[in-house]
């Protein structure tokens, strides 16, 4: 039987806490987006093949340019699709 | 010195030979016209995200060059253009952290980094991604093959 003093909360806590989100080519330093890189591009797009908004990603403005355009160049390359489903 | 980097995808239909020297044909091309190849990169055979001439798969070539201007480029797209062992092509002037991210890539260097970073950013996002990642990994681990010969 618990006492008192260790029931704290009675659901989680971190529930609807909202987490900060944070641009990963600031924080890690990259500096350059490869649109050869299949694999990390796909992060930055949704199961249909359509670019992620900043407001989910956390890229700051500069690197979602960056980001963007780097799609585009993997799309024209047949790299990543231009319209696909259930790209993930 | 700018830094200049042509990717495109030969028609894999050809005989290996001919695709060779297709890619020869365009670095002969680069140097003719005054540029000082950095580093050709063979990515070989890959899926097509998409088919192209109705062809879904294609052999990718990186060449990656310097020149003092980018003057005879469009000579060079010209002649991509017309070339019908030619499916794609795409060139793009590096800045300096391309440069450095494309030396770093070569010395093997990235790979390790970009894997590091994965988990931590998305751990969900990974198990979905594994069945179509399979053969960008091959791509990959053949890159980090070809890195100790250089």
């Amino acid at each position: 039987m618990a006492t008192q003093d260790e029931i704290k909360f009675l659901s989680n806590p971190n529930i609807g806490k909202k987490q900060k989100k944070y641009c990963r080519f600031k924080k890690f330093g990259l500096k350059h987006i490869d649109y050869k890189d299949a694999d990390f591009l796909i992060q930055f797009v949704n199961e249909q093949g359509k670019l992620l908004p900043r407001r989910l990603t956390g890229n700051s403005l500069k690197y979602q340019r960056r980001v963007a355009s780097a799609v585009k160049r993997a799309r024209h390359l047949a790299i990543l699709p231009y319209l696909s489903d259930l790209l993930k | 010195m700018k830094h200049f980097e042509v990717s495109f995808i030969v028609d894999p239909v050809l005989s290996g030979d001919e695709v060779k020297s297709t890619a020869q044909t365009y670095k002969d091309m680069l140097v003719t016209e005054g540029a000082s190849i950095v580093h050709v990169d063979e990515m070989g055979l890959r899926p097509l995200a998409y088919p192209i001439n109705k062809r879904s798969t294609g052999v990718y070539y990186c060449i990656e060059f310097s020149a003092e201007s980018g003057s005879f480029i469009a000579k060079v797209e010209l002649a991509l253009k017309r070339d019908e062992r030619i499916m794609r092509f795409l060139t793009v002037s590096l800045d300096k952290y391309g440069v450095k991210y494309n030396e770093d890539k070569r010395n093997g260097k990235i790979g390790k980094k970009v894997r590091k970073e994965k988990p931590a950013k998305e751990p969900s996002g990974r198990p979905y991604q594994a069945p179509r990642a399979a053969a960008p990994v091959d791509a990959e681990v053949s890159t980090e093959v070809e890195n100790p010969e250089v």
